[in-house]
């Protein structure tokens, strides 16, 4: 935090990168905003020219993802410096869930924001990436509030539903919306006391590597200050009553919110802003779409004006072809369950 | 201020994109400090703006902003207003709305730039976000102020009538002409409110003036 009047110039003296202000503050200046999933320079140009705030650069959308199966892994670095030379928005890009060292070729690339995605596949069965490590910020995707908080904890500056990515289907990303708002309102009548037992069971999915050592070496107790990759576990307890304290506090989290995963139309993006959310991604609703260019501009138009039906009625018209969908009911794997 | 209680200051906030309710907090922290009444308000129609002595232009992103400030039918009567009967305060990415041009051409951008401080603006001047800061930034009449630079403009130029108010190694930070303020960093982030208390100032002055 920088002390006013501590200072008496801008100089190198006084210039901090990458703090959690710097970090979230990123994140604010994204809200309300579309953050749209482009697999290459011309479809990010159509995505800025439709209003989008920032691009997500990847090599295959989740619905090519999906269907191709395999392992996914972060993209070619100059597929995503041709996204970064081609539009002057922010550019994120996706690293594997624990993939430090993508995360570390994604930032030293130029990205501006890294998203540790379960839409690729998990590195680490562990841990995820240590966020605050990092100069850039990060978004982490979450089905529920334990999630949400560890990733805030890890350093991440701004939250995403995980919904049910590829699919055009938006029940899950719902669920995971409906599952954060009622836990923060539960958060925001607790005690002290509730506090620090609901950190503890936050807290207690750090331990899975111990448990796993445990059992393999027949013994009873873990050495807990190897709780996370090296962070002693006191501070894991304090970062995560800390985010705890802050959702009390301000009755909702602490970092922006996004919903992403399975928003196909207008009224679906209209739909997630009218439950609070802060803006929302749009994966292979977009570029899936029968033309990219009209229901991209439809998107960024229903998410400011989310409480204006008939405006949202006019812009869904004609729209062409959406994406196709498949029921997340139906699925054999199912991505929102990547990741803790 | 006279000797009766005013009716609150109506403050409006561009409220399209980027961080709207930081700023409205901002405001209204700023009036509790220098005992003044405020009413932010979320700017998204013309109507919203009537009876509104200020406006605040966010950050976000400029293209985004600035399509929907013409989409929204609101740009006229901000130009109309601007001068007349309206404060303006923009950071950010309002800040290089509000200038007469920018270093690189931004018409491909689609962003119209609203020519109220007579100033030439760099986008992104400071790099990618990895290259964004926080710092101290030392404004005239206002003092040091904690200052956060996220993807941040600097003016290059500047022209009378329009002032410098912080000038950096880097280039220019915080520049005004009359009741139109601008500044490069984002003062709504951090929990200093002088640069929002001068800007209801203005606004006050502003309400003045319409009567």
């Amino acid at each position: 935090m920088a002390a006013p009047g501590m200072s008496r110039s801008f100089d190198l003296e006084t210039l901090r990168w990458g703090t959690q202000l710097v970090k979230r503050g990123f994140a604010k200046m994204q809200k309300g905003g579309v953050v749209m999933d482009v697999t290459t320079a011309d479809q990010a140009v159509i995505a800025e020219e439709a209003g989008a705030v920032a691009v997500m650069a990847l090599e295959r959308v989740p619905a090519d993802i999906r269907a191709q199966g395999g392992v996914s892994r972060m993209s070619d670095p100059s597929m995503i410096a041709k996204i970064i030379d081609a539009v002057s928005i922010p550019v994120m890009a996706k690293c594997r869930i624990g993939h430090t060292a993508e995360a570390k070729v994604l930032e030293a690339l130029g990205v501006d924001m890294i998203d540790e995605s379960e839409v690729l596949t998990p590195a680490d069965p562990y841990f995820h990436v240590l966020k605050k490590d990092f100069t850039v910020p990060f978004v982490c995707g979450s089905t529920k509030l334990g999630e949400a908080v560890r990733r805030i904890a890890e350093g991440a500056a701004m939250i995403r539903t995980k919904g049910e990515a590829g699919t055009g289907d938006v029940s899950e990303a719902i669920r995971h919306r409906r599952m954060m708002s009622r836990a923060v309102q539960m958060v925001k009548t607790m005690d002290d006391a509730a506090l620090d037992t609901l950190t503890d069971s936050f807290v207690a999915r750090y331990d899975q590597l111990n448990q796993a050592v445990l059992e393999d070496m027949g013994l009873e107790e873990a050495d807990l200050d190897a709780a996370y990759a090296g962070l002693p576990y006191e501070e894991l307890l304090g970062g995560i009553r800390d985010v705890l304290g802050e959702v009390r506090k301000l009755g909702r989290l602490p970092v922006v919110d996004f919903t992403a995963g399975g928003i196909a139309t207008p009224a679906d993006a209209a739909h997630m802003m009218q439950m609070g959310s802060d803006g929302v991604f749009v994966g292979s609703g977009i570029f899936k779409s029968g033309d990219p260019k009209k229901r991209a501009k439809a998107i960024v138009e229903a998410t400011t004006h989310f409480d204006d039906a008939k405006l949202i009625g006019e812009i869904s018209k004609e729209l062409g072809e959406p994406m196709v969908g498949r029921s997340a009911d139906e699925l054999d794997v199912r991505l929102a369950d990547r990741g803790h | 201020m006279q000797g009766h209680v005013a009716a609150p200051v109506k403050v409006g906030v561009l409220a399209v994109q980027g961080a709207v309710s930081e700023h409205m907090d901002a405001l209204r922290r700023a009036g509790e400090a220098i005992g003044v009444a405020v009413e932010p308000v979320a700017v998204r129609t013309p109507a919203d703006l009537v009876g509104c002595a200020g406006l605040v232009l966010p950050g976000g992103e400029s293209t985004t902003i600035s399509r929907l400030l013409r989409s929204s039918g609101l740009q006229p009567i901000v130009l109309a207003r601007a001068n007349q009967d309206l404060a303006l305060f923009g950071t950010c990415a309002g800040l290089i709305l509000l200038a007469t041009s920018a270093k690189h051409d931004v018409a491909d951008k689609d962003i119209e730039l609203l020519g109220l401080l007579d100033c030439e603006v760099d986008r992104n001047a400071f790099g990618r976000q990895k290259d964004s800061f926080e710092s101290a930034v030392a404004v005239e009449g206002v003092g040091t102020v904690p200052a956060v630079f996220i993807r941040a403009p600097v003016v290059t130029t500047v022209s009378e009538p329009t002032q410098v108010l912080a000038k950096t190694e880097r280039g220019i930070v915080a520049i005004q002409k009359g009741r139109i303020l601008g500044t490069a960093f984002h003062p709504e982030l951090t929990g200093d409110t002088r640069l929002h208390e001068a800007f209801l100032r203005l606004c006050a002055d502003a309400a003045r003036t319409a009567g």
